[in-house]
């Protein structure tokens, strides 16, 4: 009697475990196809808009009227992007497939630059259409390949799923995965034509470290002074808690990398190894309820930037975060901002103590600057502006322009209707380099109970 | 004559400054600390400020407690009818001249700003006329949240960023480096930042953050976990430009790290548990 009621109720369970899992399974599957379909939504998109974009360079380099030609180089701008975005969408990450992405950044940059210009005034140039005839080829070699991987794709049934799976296993080969050897092959063929350096359009985003640390001179300095002067940087009387070394071979500029950790406080320091300069600082701890103002903590940040040796700076931004200040400030030479060596110094507000510094892009773009007087008056200046903008305040500065040349404008600080923005007005031609509006506040969320 | 002329004017000053002395009595009761007050600054003193403009009918936009732009150009609006050197820092002078000629009832101020009504406060006007509760009508979104336990509405953010991405971005950084030292929270963050602006990643800090396979904690979940508060200093810290990555596009762990191809990489250095690379 006992045993069957025990077998039917082993029976049930059983039975209900079964369903439970049938049930998990089906739900397990339901989910991982639908991370599937989205792959495949991305891939086989990335594939059709590549092809469009062959068609569409074709297109434009065989079109003679320039009224259609601007809306085609926008167009094939906005296919690239939307490429770009696709591979974005594979979990292709950890993979070599950056040659295919610089290309299509590479082309999207190419074709706003020439979709915006007025190509009345000033045609594509013989170099241009070269150029645009060699991303032709490009985009031709990538589109062939893409159509092979998605025959293969379609044809064997394969899943990306199983990419992913290949790509988190130990096995350093994974060449028996179809898919990622086929985007080896794409990968592979599109080796070399990234390799466009005497290109002047600025097409290449990556090229802007021209004076590359030139700010940073001196005799080289070894382990030991490098930590004697975080000491003094990190307040610290002896040297024996900092630890570190020195940065490795991807470094854009030979530094000791030191740091300490003492009762809830911390230190960091990047010091150059030539000259021993302080290129970055961060010091951590909790802080009491600010009781400094920022105008003093300010004081504070200017103190430390002259024993940096660093002079003649101009505060342009301060921002208190809580209990910190952060101050941006800039050299000037000849009254001009010159906004490529920023400089940020980070100051407690309970004690008005430094608690970071960085001036890598002080040091890495300071050099001596030869700059030339504006050709137009503050006045031509501001009269080429929107007649709805009213002019507050102007400076002249120097910035980093789209084609990251450093060129001369007014800076000029105007309000439209209770907005700030700052306008970088070109001081020779007058053209508007820049606008950016300035949101620096945002309203408080209010925590949801 | 000449003598009388000049008794009688030092006598009539004098009485004037008694009335102005009594006139402004009352309102001393609350009035600025001795900081002075810059472009950045958030707290008490800024709602102070914010409120007198406001009352003098200079500033007309939120009294929020945070002085921006528009706090900025009232005040120099201010400095500049009143004959004081223009230079958008309320210092000694002008904070002197506003308590002197506005009034600044602070318990009514600060009651509105943490009930989060929207409120006016402009001088000759009822102050009932200028309040407007939070929940009867308008943004119906903040309905049913809490009071707002500070002392100002708003608060700083980097210019373009909004607390939300700084808050994905804190979601990302203590999913993957919390327990890492604080120069390696914000080296995450700047390696994320690096990547929007390199061409081989996608261009947006969401983009970048939820790429399959880009980070270990978005894959895992761990990126929901909830942020400290470290985490976000981090970010704030590494969008306002600090970089101890040193300019780095990945980085790993080499303890858990499987993939050959990421110790091909040109590595730059090594911060807590993570090595960072090119």
């Amino acid at each position: 009697m006992y045993k069957w009621v025990i077998i039917g109720v082993l029976a049930l369970a059983l039975t209900g475990t079964a369903i439970w899992g049938m049930n998990e399974r089906q739900e397990k599957n339901d989910i991982r196809m639908q991370a599937e379909n989205n792959y495949q939504r991305s891939f086989h998109e990335l594939t059709y808009r590549i092809d469009t974009l062959h068609d569409k360079i074709g297109a434009t380099l065989a079109m003679n009227s320039r009224d259609s030609l601007s809306p085609q180089l926008a167009e094939i701008w906005r296919l690239s992007s939307e490429a770009h975005t696709d591979v974005g969408q594979l979990p292709l990450a950890l993979m070599p497939f950056e040659k295919t992405e610089k290309f299509l950044t590479n082309i999207g940059d190419f074709t706003y630059k020439t979709a915006v210009r007025d190509l009345d005034k000033e045609p594509l140039s013989e170099e241009e259409m070269q150029r645009l005839e060699k991303l032709h080829d490009n985009a031709g070699q990538i589109k062939d390949e893409l159509r092979n991987v998605q025959n293969t794709v379609l044809g064997n049934n394969l899943h990306w799923s199983d990419v992913e799976m290949a790509l988190s296993d130990d096995e350093p080969d994974h060449s028996d995965n179809a898919i990622i050897s086929s985007f080896e092959t794409v990968e592979n063929s599109s080796g070399g034509f990234n390799e466009e350096k005497d290109f002047n359009n600025g097409a290449l985003p990556a090229s802007n470290e021209e004076h590359k640390f030139e700010g940073v001179t001196g005799e080289r300095i070894n382990q030991k002074q490098a930590k004697t002067i975080a000491a003094k940087a990190f307040d610290l009387n002896s040297i024996s808690g900092i630890t570190g070394g020195k940065s490795g071979k991807g470094s854009d500029v030979p530094l000791y990398s030191l740091s300490y950790k003492k009762d809830g406080e911390s230190g960091y320091a990047d010091i150059s190894q030539k000259g021993g300069h302080i290129l970055t600082l961060m010091m951590q701890r909790d802080r009491e309820d600010p009781k400094l103002g920022l105008h003093d903590a300010q004081q504070k940040a200017q103190d430390f930037l002259v024993k940096q040796k660093l002079t003649e700076m101009e505060m342009v931004q301060s921002s208190q975060y809580d209990s910190v200040g952060i101050f941006f400030f800039v050299p000037v030479q000849d009254d001009v901002r010159i906004y490529a060596d920023i400089v940020q110094v980070k100051v407690a507000l309970d004690n008005g103590d430094i608690l970071g510094y960085n001036a890598r892009d002080y040091f890495m773009n300071h050099h001596e600057r030869d700059i030339a007087k504006p050709k137009l008056t503050e006045e031509q200046a501001t009269e080429k502006l929107n007649q709805n903008v009213q002019v507050q305040e102007t400076h002249l500065a120097l910035i980093e322009n789209d084609t990251h040349e450093e060129t001369l404008v007014y800076e000029i600080m105007g309000t439209r209707n209770d907005e700030t923005y700052r306008i970088y007005v070109n001081a020779d031609t007058g053209q508007e380099e820049e606008i950016e509006k300035q949101t620096t506040t945002e309203a408080r969320f209010l925590q949801s109970t | 004559m000449e003598f009388k002329k000049f008794r009688l004017c030092k006598l009539f000053c004098a009485a004037l400054l008694l009335l102005g002395l009594i006139l402004s009595a009352p309102v001393q009761t609350s009035a600025f600390s001795e900081q002075v007050i810059q472009h950045g600054a958030t707290g008490d003193d800024v709602v102070e400020l914010q409120a007198r403009l406001q009352y003098a009918g200079f500033y007309n936009k939120k009294i929020d407690g945070v002085f921006g732009w528009s706090t900025y150009w009232a005040l120099r609006n201010f400095q500049y009818e009143f004959g004081m050197e223009i230079d958008g820092v309320a210092g000694k002078q002008a904070k002197d001249k506003l308590v002197s000629i506005t009034n600044y009832d602070k318990a009514f101020v600060m009651r509105q700003i943490q009930e989060g009504n929207t409120f006016t406060y402009y001088g000759g006007t009822p102050q009932e006329q200028q309040v407007k509760k939070r929940g009867n009508g308008g943004n119906g979104g903040n309905e049913g949240s809490k009071a707002n336990p500070s002392n100002t509405s708003a608060v700083n953010v980097p210019n373009g960023y909004s607390q939300n991405d700084i808050k994905l971005m804190a979601n990302a950084v203590h999913g993957e480096a919390r327990g890492e030292p604080y120069e390696g929270q914000v080296a995450v963050a700047a390696v994320i930042l690096n990547r929007v602006e390199d061409p081989s990643f996608p261009n947006t800090i969401s983009g970048v953050i939820f790429e399959p396979r880009a980070f270990t904690a978005v894959a895992d979940g761990q990126i929901w976990l909830t942020p400290d508060e470290t985490a976000e200093q981090a970010v704030i810290d590494a969008i306002n430009g600090w970089d101890p990555s040193g300019g780095a596009i990945y980085y790993f762990n080499p303890n858990t790290a499987t993939s050959p191809w990421i110790w091909g990489r040109p590595q730059i250095k090594t911060i807590g548990e993570h090595i960072f690379c090119m």
